[in-house]
């Protein structure tokens, strides 16, 4: 066994042992992959409502003016423009353009902000904030001390308000507001991973186990683990850190350019334009099989030519859908509708290039 | 974990049911608990000849891919065509409905190679400890 190598443990860790879930290694964390199982919690959180253990993730606590902090010249978004009580997703980027952490950003007052992070990133995402960011601002990596519950599921915020009451139902996409919770006040904002109506909740490391608890005593909300947030995600297109987002690709390559704004500074905006010149050496794909035989990360994509075009990034069976999808970087001009092979051993999966995202309500 | 008394075992956790010269063959309790829900499943081709030990099938589960491999030598005498639309019958009935294949074996003494369910269960104790 690996025994010299450590994993952390959220405070949910014992919760999710007496639940029975099937525990495995994350981003250095020992996390829940699933309870009854991928494909029962994926299509609850479709359907009703579950809620994730995302305490892994990172949360950095700033203060200080959004411009002269250099804040703003950190995230590839205008941070200036936003509203309080507003999120907005972007990216941290090297000066190659390359992408260090994809986050969100909360403006909590006109001067203070939350970033919240990948947990495999925290690290290196500190040291990359500690190195750009002016000596008068206030910097805190709030992660240790912070627990963050995602509630997903077109049944949410019936199974909010209930706990928080009926001001949740105010909260438009992509804002927050602050509540409480066992007499502590606690940030809620309407946003997600999983393409369904959701919320995300910061509570303290302290009180995240009686939440949770709370949340589960209600019989329509279930634990769902990592393994279906992997395929909600999957179906809706959405970009994961470490499989289609990297220091070795751009925004601009993943097809994310929305969320890049050219107008003003930031790290790494020569590269982008240098890149928008010529432009990117690969881009990112969705592919769709007609087989339930799925692609995996990693995997060769192939040409009907025969030729080694590019690497998927990410692969799976989408449960929504019975058949396989998936993401990749490849090379070249290709059109939406060209068929594509994937190749791992002897094992080969047609595919079609198919726009984003695989799964719409009907 | 269920292990029927009656059937043979594979280390890989592959079953064989052995009726007379044929086996229905698949993978055990364990297996599709350890897999997770199991999406795909390619089975072997009719009249395929298998080897014991050899690779002759795969099934996919959510997160995973894994070889299955044939407990016993011999030819492939039909498959379980319900399987390809219906994958998850392995993890609601291992033993039963989920089998891959039906075997014509070719040497019946390559069963002492196999283990009884006794055999297997201390087995699979040894592998929870």
């Amino acid at each position: 066994m690996d025994s010299d190598i450590t994993f952390q443990e959220t405070p949910l860790y014992r919760s999710h042992v007496s639940l029975g879930a099937k525990m495995a290694p994350f981003g250095g964390w020992m996390m829940p992959i699933q309870y009854q199982g991928i494909l029962a919690e994926h299509a609850h959180t479709r359907e009703g409502v579950s809620v994730f253990d995302i305490c892994h993730m990172g949360e950095f606590m700033i203060e200080g003016d959004a411009v002269s902090s250099g804040l703003d010249r950190i995230v590839t978004q205008k941070i200036s423009s936003m509203p309080q009580g507003s999120c907005r997703y972007g990216f941290m980027l090297n000066e190659q353009g390359g992408v260090i952490d994809d986050l969100v950003v909360y403006r909590l007052d006109k001067d203070r902000w939350m970033l919240v992070v990948n947990a495999a990133t925290i690290t290196g995402d500190e040291a990359n904030l500690k190195k750009h960011l002016s000596q008068e601002c206030a910097f805190e990596n709030a992660s240790p001390r912070t627990g963050k519950l995602d509630i997903q599921g077109p049944g949410s915020l019936e199974a909010l308000s209930g706990i928080f009451g009926g001001r949740l139902k105010e909260l438009r996409y992509y804002t927050f507001a602050d509540f409480t919770f066992e007499g502590e006040s606690c940030i809620i904002s309407r946003t997600g991973y999983t393409g369904e109506l959701g919320y995300e909740i910061y509570v303290s490391s302290g009180r995240v186990v009686k939440l949770w608890e709370r949340l589960l005593c209600d019989a329509r909300v279930k634990p769902a683990g990592l393994g279906c947030r992997d395929t909600l995600r999957l179906e809706m297109g959405y970009p994961l850190y470490g499989h289609e987002l990297d220091v070795n690709h751009t925004p601009l390559a993943a097809g994310l350019d929305k969320f890049v704004d050219l107008s003003k500074d930031f790290i790494g905006k020569n590269a982008l334009l240098r890149e928008q010149k010529d432009g990117p050496r690969e881009h990112l794909v969705c592919f769709r099989s007609d087989s339930r035989r799925s692609a995996r990360n990693g995997y060769a994509i192939f040409d009907l030519k025969g030729s080694r075009i590019g690497t998927t990034s990410s692969g799976s069976f989408s449960p929504s859908l019975s058949v396989s999808i998936g993401m990749g970087y490849i090379t070249g001009e290709h059109q939406l509708g060209e068929k594509l092979a994937i190749k791992d051993g002897a094992a080969e999966i047609p595919v079609t290039i198919v726009k984003k995202p695989f799964y719409s309500k009907a | 974990m269920s292990v029927p008394k009656g059937l043979f075992y594979t280390k890989d956790h592959e079953w064989a049911r052995i009726e007379g010269k044929t086996a229905y063959v698949g993978i055990t309790d364990y297996a599709q608990s350890a897999l997770g829900d199991i999406t795909f499943v390619e089975l072997p081709k009719k009249d395929q000849a298998l080897k014991q030990g050899a690779q002759c099938a795969t099934v996919e589960s959510v997160k995973a891919a894994s070889e299955v491999y044939a407990p016993l030598s011999g030819t492939v005498h039909g498959v379980n065509e319900e399987l390809i639309a219906h994958p998850e019958l392995v993890n609601s009935s291992a033993y039963e409905k989920g089998y891959f294949f039906v075997i014509q074996l070719s040497d019946e003494a390559e069963k002492a190679k196999l283990m009884d369910g006794a055999a297997y269960e201390r087995y699979l104790e040894g592998i929870s400890k």
